[in-house]
């Protein structure tokens, strides 16, 4: 009880925080509004969002917001990662005459039902992608997307509460938190300020404090229903100890190299570079960008076939390391954002969960 | 769509020609090039220890170090060895044509750090392209350094790049040159047996006033930060450069991650201090 009391107070705390943050207002929308309302931000760009396509949820191009999954219960297979650095484009072009850049994937969106773990990931791709100098393809297509995130439910498998990703105060342009009877709704850009402008007569403008606390309310009931948890806050020390643990040996002996946890993790960005010639042609082409994996066997063979990552073990390390101690810069953030599709995903259950339970117990998980 | 030209293309090559090539020993080759904006070629500068991303339409492209340095601008030096698709293509090129050229990328040597000090240049093999920069930089401001000593072995002598070069420069006396080839034959003149053994020729060290440097194959590394050590020089006065697969060589693919960082913008060059936290490295 007493427990409880506190954790509702840190929460209280938290969002207070959180409603003070600068420029951030909160608005009120009664639920048969929306569709109306995202109806209307087609002018903004083409609508995107999760939907079900042959049994798999995935985020596409939609033709109607009907169409939309929006309940927040599940995640797309396939992170939203895909829609600034897709699966396959075409950077440049070559002729006799050199290269030239391809822009045509760039195109003005609206992403619709982004989850904060999403969004924050979203955020991590940003310190490398944006990092001087700016990759353009990525650039180009944050700039022109707008994000709309929508709270969310937790699955069996997420870790958000662990990752301090459940909930999000910067990196959309709207976020609607979905209270049943009403949606709060927050402005978190101008672009997001623009978008309700032009609709005020579906918002309003007091949110009370019965509102807040049936939000507060809301929150707590949501934090009881995680069944995972990892102590991300030691991992990184853990990780630095454990260098040369059994564990790794384990986890490597079943690890199939097939590459699935790195094309669904939300913080993976690698790729591979190769290129095409035009069929009809011998002299013009296009340079093209497809995701890799450091789990495939290939990834880090230099020239002369000297492999520095030769066993599995070492490719599971420099994967978990990234995830678990930093990523990006030596004083980086954890990789991580809770997600949870490595742990759906894994064919043989390696995942940040069994992987992390592993290292501080030093003990394998038991068959 | 316009948007996007705000951003800089930061993997869209240019232009550059070759001016000279000539083989250094068996599928080794020297390039010089240079790009074909003359204001361009003018004004590329660069740091001894960076790479090029060299391009050849619907080939690939691949890391080169710079072995050339920036006090002689306009032309830029490259050792290429033959090993595969790229470099086969390459190695079909002829004087005047066209290759695409993006960068310079990576840190380089640390210079700063040299300044006033002894140097050990110590370089197995291909490792000569990336010093054979900083050493003629540091040649040609000689009067920043201290005494300079260059150890360089290969394998035999067939195998021994820029023997004219380099065995000019020991007329030299402001520079203490050792050679040594792991099998010698009745053409060679110098030291033989592997480099570790030529650090017994060296004069008294002075560990604290005295930087090493070390760039060759993964088995050698290991050997030479021995010598290095023995001489009493601090971890973090040794430079390494290492080789990663470079996809993008501005940190974004992730080709290269050696632990948390990226050897294309953290590296190519390290000090040995900072390379003790990575335990894949030698
Ligand atoms: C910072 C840096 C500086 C460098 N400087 C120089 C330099 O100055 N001179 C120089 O000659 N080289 C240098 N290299 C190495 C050079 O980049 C490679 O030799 C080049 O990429 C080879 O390209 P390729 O297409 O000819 O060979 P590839 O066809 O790519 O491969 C050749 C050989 O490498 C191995 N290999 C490489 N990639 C793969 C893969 N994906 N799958 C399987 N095998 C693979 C294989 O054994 C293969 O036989 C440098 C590398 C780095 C990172
Ligand atoms: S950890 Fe699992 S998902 Fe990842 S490569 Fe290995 S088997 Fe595949
Ligand atoms: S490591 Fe697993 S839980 Fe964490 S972000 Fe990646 S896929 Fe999600
Ligand atoms: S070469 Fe792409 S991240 Fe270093």
């Amino acid at each position: 009880m007493e427990k409880a009391l506190i954790e509702s107070s840190r929460n209280i705390a938290i969002h207070i925080a959180i409603l003070w943050v600068p420029n951030m207002r909160i608005l009120k929308m009664q639920p048969k509004f929306l569709d109306k309302f995202l109806e209307s931000l087609e002018k903004f760009g083409a609508l995107y969002g999760p939907v079900h396509r042959n049994g798999v949820m995935k985020y596409d191009r939609i033709e109607s917001v009907s169409e939309l999954d929006l309940s927040g219960h599940q995640l797309p297979m396939i992170p939203v990662k895909k829609l600034f650095n897709p699966k396959q484009f075409t950077m440049l072009h070559f002729n006799e005459k050199g290269f030239y850049p391809d822009y045509s994937m760039i195109e003005k969106r609206v992403i619709i039902g982004v989850h904060p773990c999403e969004i924050h990931g979203v955020l991590r791709l940003d310190e490398i992608f944006l990092n001087d100098p700016a990759d353009p393809y990525y650039a180009g297509l944050r700039d022109n997307s707008a994000i709309i995130g929508f709270s969310c439910w937790p699955t069996e498998s997420s870790l958000c509460k662990s990752a301090g990703t459940d909930i999000v105060d910067e990196g959309f342009d709207l976020f609607f938190m979905n209270l049943n009877e009403f949606y709060l709704v927050w402005v978190g850009s101008s672009r997001g300020y623009d978008m309700i402008h032009e609709r005020e007569e579906f918002f309003e403008q007091e949110v009370s404090h019965e509102d807040m606390r049936k939000y507060i309310e809301w929150r707590n009931k949501r934090n009881e229903v995680f069944k995972l948890e990892i102590d991300f806050g030691s991992m990184p020390d853990i990780m630095e100890l454990s260098h040369n643990s059994e564990v790794w040996d384990y986890f490597a002996e079943k690890c199939l190299s097939c590459g699935q946890c790195t094309m669904v993790c939300p913080t993976c960005n690698c790729y591979n570079v190769s290129d095409v010639f035009d069929v009809t042609n011998e002299t013009t082409g296009r340079r093209e960008r497809t995701w890799d994996s450091c789990m495939f066997v290939d990834y880090s063979l230099v020239a002369g076939g000297h492999n520095f990552r030769e066993s599995r073990a070492d490719r599971l390390k420099l994967w978990y390391t990234h995830k678990l101690k930093t990523f990006g810069s030596e004083y980086g953030r954890p990789g991580c954002i809770g997600c949870g599709r490595c742990v759906d995903t894994c064919p043989v259950d390696i995942n940040v969960v069994t992987v992390s339970q592993a290292l501080i117990s030093g003990e394998v998980p038991k068959e | 769509m316009n948007i996007s030209k705000m951003h800089e293309n930061p993997y869209n090559p240019e232009p550059a020609r070759i001016v000279r090539h000539y083989d250094l020993i068996e599928d080794h080759r020297f390039f010089q090039i240079r790009h074909v904006d003359m204001n361009r070629a003018m004004s590329f500068t660069y740091n001894p220890g960076q790479f090029i991303m060299l391009s050849i339409p619907g080939v690939g492209e691949a890391p080169f170090s710079i072995s050339s340095t920036p006090s002689r601008p306009g032309i830029l030096e490259l050792g290429v060895r033959k090993v595969g698709t790229l470099t086969e293509s390459l190695f079909q090129k002829q004087d005047n044509d066209i290759i695409y050229i993006r960068g310079p990328y990576g840190n380089g040597y640390k210079i700063e750090q040299m300044e006033k000090k002894d140097l050990i240049i110590t370089a197995g093999g291909l490792g000569v392209i990336p010093l054979r920069s900083i050493l003629y930089y540091v040649l040609d401001n000689r009067d920043k350094f201290g005494r300079v000593f260059f150890l360089y072995g290969a394998g035999d002598s067939n195998q021994f790049l820029f023997r004219d070069e380099f065995f000019q420069l020991k007329a030299r006396n402001d520079l203490d040159c050792m050679y040594t080839v792991d099998k010698a034959d009745k053409t060679w003149t110098e030291s033989e047996g592997v480099v570790t053994k030529l650090f017994k020729n060296l004069p008294e060290i002075d560990p604290q006033n005295t930087i090493g440097l070390v760039t060759g194959p993964p088995v050698m590394y290991k050997f030479v930060i021995d010598e290095f050590l023995k001489l009493k020089i601090p971890k973090n006065m040794i430079q390494l450069s290492l080789e990663r697969r470079m996809k993008c060589g501005i940190g974004k693919c992730g080709h290269c991650a050696l632990d948390h960082l990226y050897t294309c913008i953290d590296g190519p060059v390290f000090t040995y201090w900072d390379t003790q936290h990575f335990r894949e490295l030698i």
